[in-house]
């Protein structure tokens, strides 16, 4: 089946300066498709093509099979969910939804049925004759969708349009987007620099980095199994030490970090040979601590230390640890089951992780921490 | 009269009539003089004031101004005004914006006697003296001779060789010009309002017939200089220092004294109604008429004064554009504006209107 | 407290109340008093409606009238035509410096005054002026052409007299409208022109509306560039009003006049914000 958006060798330069490098994804139909990275990476680029504001230097866009290279806006199927919404606020609300079709020279009565029929949809009836600054942000959100939803376009791109939301509502419309998309069935392309975003909503996630993309996969790859350092740092928080590689016994190694500790990771698969410089990420999760250290016992990293501070945050509290040597200051998340909830700062604990959960990087001189 | 100041610059002016009379005021010594450009030059005035010790502020205007302004303030603001000699009575009799002379304050042996006759006389309302005159011209044609050789009397700017290449002014002047041009005498029926408008319906027609000749209706002096000068105009009616101006760069062009007579004109000395300072005012006007004084005014303005034996000083360049323009007979035949009744404004006024607004 | 208050409100009042006061209501009654009256002989007046009867009763002045309100409504209409690309051109299509030092340019015609604005307008259109040379330079012209004194030259001396007082309300209600509203007007399927009609014109509303009232008042009662530039036949009203107050000495008329055209501008200015469903707070606040 041809999938509804392809993108090949897609590039795109600014005065010489590669905004999107070389960049390839296929889309299929129905999926809903996120691209994540730090504001500059080159996704708003992206987009912006997608739609056709701005021409590629080189590459094709197709939608449905059909290349979209010399297709102005305005006659793409494509549609576009802005960062700051862009609804008219010259019009009501059924006259901003009913724009797209009256466009389109559609007949009064079949808009104002359409209109209705995506209004209810998406949960506002009735609201079609107010101004759009009577709307909630969250109201607005889903009015921005629909404008674009009642015109069934093939592919509906969005923008960070949850940016400008407050934290509970944005919380909120995750779940919700998810929802209307799957409602809808529509591809969606989401441009987020948010990882909860991208990671919640998405069927497939493309990291995206300096114009191009290190890593395309589920979410879940993407978390356990990062292919580039980059997406590492980027994706989850990380302890990230800089070390050198002592031993290397198949796709276990030993490493030194540079203050010295010694520790093991894995390389899953990455070339790494003995002496070679390399960066360790370990999530703080994987981190287990304990009372004792015999508890650790199945572990082949484990330390003993101090509690140098406590981070609490709910379910998601850390605690910040250092080892009796006095090497790095490690994050490591507690257990949710309580047992450590009255741990105070000073207190002495062990903790421990298995090699595994080290992934190891060649070093570069510009990984990001995240 | 010199009238290359723009009308809208007297418009704004007159919005700050108010200002200036705040201002000004509580010095006897201060004389506000309300003139025409180039009567109260730099030089002058400061030896006035290096002489009398009194301090003089001039306000550049034109003779509907003057009275406008006055009019305004009923007689304040300004302590002396140069109106022409026919603007006097009707606007005092109307208005009350002038104060009689006293005649002892000035030096009679300074004016040329029989200009200073002809402008007590024409001045006089009940009785009393309002004016003393000082500068004195005419206006007439200015031609390129070269290429306006047909054009001898103001009706001759509608013939057909020069049509297009023709400006005068939309302003009462130009009404008595033509009428006299067209054997009408207009002075004559200056009593009689029906036999005035009579012969102004005859000059509104013929006007009218005319105006497709014309290039535009000039404002302002420097206007007609410019139209001259470039020579998009050839032949059109102005002021005699205008046209003399024009011969020292060309000297084709000159004035020429028509053959119904040029309109003479006689600019004088009023005290406004509410003028403040009245011995500096007598001070300036005894001043300015020493012929030599006289004489710089004449150089800066390019008219004759009627101050007694200022020729001697004038220039012989000067001189001989007068005598070229004027022949003896043609002196003679130099029609004085006689004092405007109060009234006929409107009857001009109206048809002014209508030759503006004609097709 | 409250009273205190007041007595505040009053006195931070009074200033504007003054001014607005002394310059404003008071010599329009004036005027309006004025203009009721009749010369019935020398220094003699009686109260009457005569003036407005002249002016109801003379076609020359009725004929001015309307033509003054005609030109001006086209002057204002051709400044919009003009100033709307070019206001779009500096508040959409460029940024940053450029767009300061177009802003700039807009506004170095007013550092000289009217009057030599308008001069500079004679020197180009005069029969022997740049224009004129230039066309026959150029062979598109055999002999001399004379594109001053003409109701032409008036409208280009009005419109470029006003040009400014219409770009600076249109850039900055132009530049009010985010760039992803037109955007999405693209992305939603509009083209160029439904774009201009339906996204930027109703948002540019507020500033057409205040840029054309500015405009209209102006040309209006503009004097300088109608008597400068207009030909043998053009009448302009604030001409016959200054030639009432100050060639005639006919004050009476002349305030009748006045009064006319407050009437006019005041009626066109109320067409105006009703035909476009503007308020006066909206389009000046």
């Amino acid at each position: 089946m041809t999938p509804d958006l392809e993108c090949t060798a897609l590039t795109k330069r600014f005065n010489d300066e590669a905004a999107v490098d070389n960049v390839s994804f296929a889309v299929p139909q129905g999926s809903f498709f996120s691209i994540l990275g730090p504001s500059g990476c080159g996704k708003t680029t992206i987009m912006r093509m997608i739609a056709g504001f701005l021409p590629p230097t080189s590459g094709d866009i197709c939608i449905k099979g059909r290349s979209m290279l010399n297709v102005p806006p305005n006659k793409r199927p494509v549609n576009m969910v802005f960062q700051h919404l862009a609804l008219f606020p010259m019009m009501n609300i059924e006259d901003n939804i009913g724009y797209g079709l009256r466009r389109a020279g559609l007949p009064k009565p079949e808009i104002t049925r359409k209109v209705g029929e995506v209004l209810e949809r998406i949960g506002l009836p009735g609201v079609g004759k107010r101004k759009v600054s009577e709307l909630s942000g969250g109201q607005k959100q889903r009015i921005a969708i629909a404008r674009c939803m009642v015109l069934e376009p093939d592919v509906l791109l969005l923008d960070e349009p949850l940016g400008a939301l407050d934290l509970k509502l944005r919380e909120h419309m995750k779940i919700e987007l998810k929802a209307l998309q799957a409602a809808f069935d529509t591809t969606f392309v989401y441009i987020t620099h948010d990882q909860s975003e991208a990671l919640v909503m998405s069927d497939q996630i493309a990291v995206m980095n300096n114009g191009r993309f290190e890593q395309l996969g589920a979410a879940r790859d993407l978390y356990y199994r990062p292919e580039t350092a980059f997406v590492a740092g980027f994706v989850g928080d990380t302890n990230r030490w800089p070390a050198k590689v002592d031993r290397v016994e198949g796709g276990a190694l030993q490493l030194r970090t540079d203050s010295g500790l010694t520790l093991h990771g894995a390389s899953h698969g990455r070339a790494l040979s003995r002496g070679d410089r390399a960066d360790v990420y370990v999530r703080p999760e994987a981190i287990r601590v304990a009372h004792t250290a015999d508890e650790l016992s199945q572990f082949d990293n484990r330390l003993s230390g101090q509690v140098t501070s406590i981070l609490f945050n709910g379910a998601a509290s850390r605690i910040l640890f250092r080892d009796d040597a006095g090497h790095e200051e490690i994050e490591v998340t507690l257990p949710q089951s309580g047992e450590f909830a009255m741990l105070e700062k000073g207190a002495r604990v062990h903790i421990g992780w298995s090699g595994a959960h080290g992934n190891c990087f060649a070093a570069t001189t510009a990984a990001a921490g995240a | 009269m010199k009238r290359n100041s723009f009308t809208i610059n007297l418009a704004r002016s007159a919005g700050v009539i108010g200002l200036i009379a705040m201002a000004q005021g509580t010095s006897a010594e201060t004389l506000r003089l309300l003139t025409w450009g180039g009567y109260a030059p730099q030089d002058v005035i400061e030896k006035f004031e290096a002489e009398t010790g009194h301090t003089v502020e001039v306000t550049k205007s034109n003779n509907e101004e003057m009275i406008a302004k006055l009019r305004a303030t009923g007689g304040g603001g300004f302590d002396l005004a140069q109106p022409s000699q026919d603007r006097i009575a009707g606007p005092q009799a109307e208005f009350g914006i002038y104060k009689p002379i006293d005649l002892s304050q000035i030096d009679s042996s300074l004016f040329i006697p029989s200009m200073l006759e002809a402008t007590k006389k024409n001045t006089t309302v009940g009785g009393d003296v309002y004016g003393v005159p000082h500068v004195w011209g005419t206006s007439g044609l200015v031609l390129d001779t070269s290429k306006a050789s047909t054009v001898t009397d103001y009706t001759d700017l509608c013939n057909d060789d020069v049509a297009g290449q023709v400006s005068y002014r939309l302003k009462r002047p130009t009404l008595i010009g033509f009428a006299f041009s067209m054997g009408l005498d207009p002075f004559a029926a200056y009593g009689d309002e029906d036999a005035y408008t009579e012969i102004m319906q005859k000059v509104e027609a013929k006007l009218k017939d005319c105006k497709p000749n014309v290039k535009t209706y000039w404002g302002g002096g420097d206007e007609l200089m410019n139209l001259v000068r470039s020579g998009e105009v050839i032949a059109a009616m102005a002021w005699d220092t205008g046209g003399w101006k024009l011969n020292d760069d060309n000297a084709d062009i000159t004035f020429v004294a028509p053959d119904s007579g040029a309109l003479g004109w006689i600019d004088t000395f009023v005290l406004p109604a509410k003028g403040r300072a009245d011995q500096a005012a007598y001070d300036w006007i005894n001043f300015v008429m020493q012929p030599e004084v006289s004489a710089m005014i004449t150089a800066s303005a390019g008219n004759f004064t009627a101050s007694k034996g200022a020729d001697a000083y004038a220039s012989d360049e000067l001189k001989a554009k007068y005598q070229n323009s004027f022949p003896p007979e043609d002196v003679d035949n130099i029609k004085w504006y006689p004092p405007v009744p109060a009234g006929l404004e409107a009857i001009e006024g109206g048809v002014l209107d209508r030759v503006k607004a004609a097709n | 407290m409250r009273a205190q208050a007041r007595l505040g409100f009053i006195l931070l009042l009074m200033p504007i109340l003054l001014w607005l006061t002394a310059l404003i209501v008071i010599p329009h009654i004036d005027m309006f008093l004025i203009s009721l009256r009749e010369r019935v002989g020398v220094g003699e007046y009686a109260t009457s409606t005569a003036n407005y009867r002249t002016f109801l009763g003379e076609p020359l002045y009725l004929v001015t009238f309307a033509r003054t309100a005609i030109m001006a409504v086209t002057a204002t209409f051709i400044t919009l035509l003009i100033a709307f690309p070019v206001s779009y051109y500096i508040a959409k299509m460029i940024k940053g410096r450029l767009q300061s030092a177009l802003f700039l340019m807009c506004l170095v015609p007013f550092w000289v005054s009217e009057l030599v604005r308008t001069f500079g307008w004679m020197i180009l259109l005069r029969e022997t002026g740049l224009f004129s040379n230039l066309l026959q330079w150029s062979g598109l012209a055999s002999g001399p052409v004379e594109m001053l004194y003409n109701d032409a030259a008036i409208m280009v001396g009005l419109v470029y007299t006003s040009m400014l007082f219409m770009v600076v309300p249109l850039v900055t209600t132009l530049e009010s409208l985010d760039d992803s509203v037109i955007e999405a007007g693209y992305d939603l399927g509009g083209s160029g022109p439904s774009i201009l009609r339906e996204i930027i014109i109703p948002h540019a509303t507020p500033g057409i509306v205040s840029g054309s009232i500015v405009v209209f008042m102006l040309s209006l009662g503009n004097y300088l560039t109608p008597t400068m530039l207009g030909g043998k036949d053009s009448l302009w009203f604030t001409e016959l009003i200054y030639s009432q107050f100050i060639v005639r000495f006919n004050w009476e008329l002349g305030a009748a006049f006045g009064f006319m055209l407050l009437i006019l501008s005041s009626v066109i200015v109320w067409a105006m914000l009703r035909l476009t469903g503007q308020t006066l707070e909206k389009t000046m606040g």
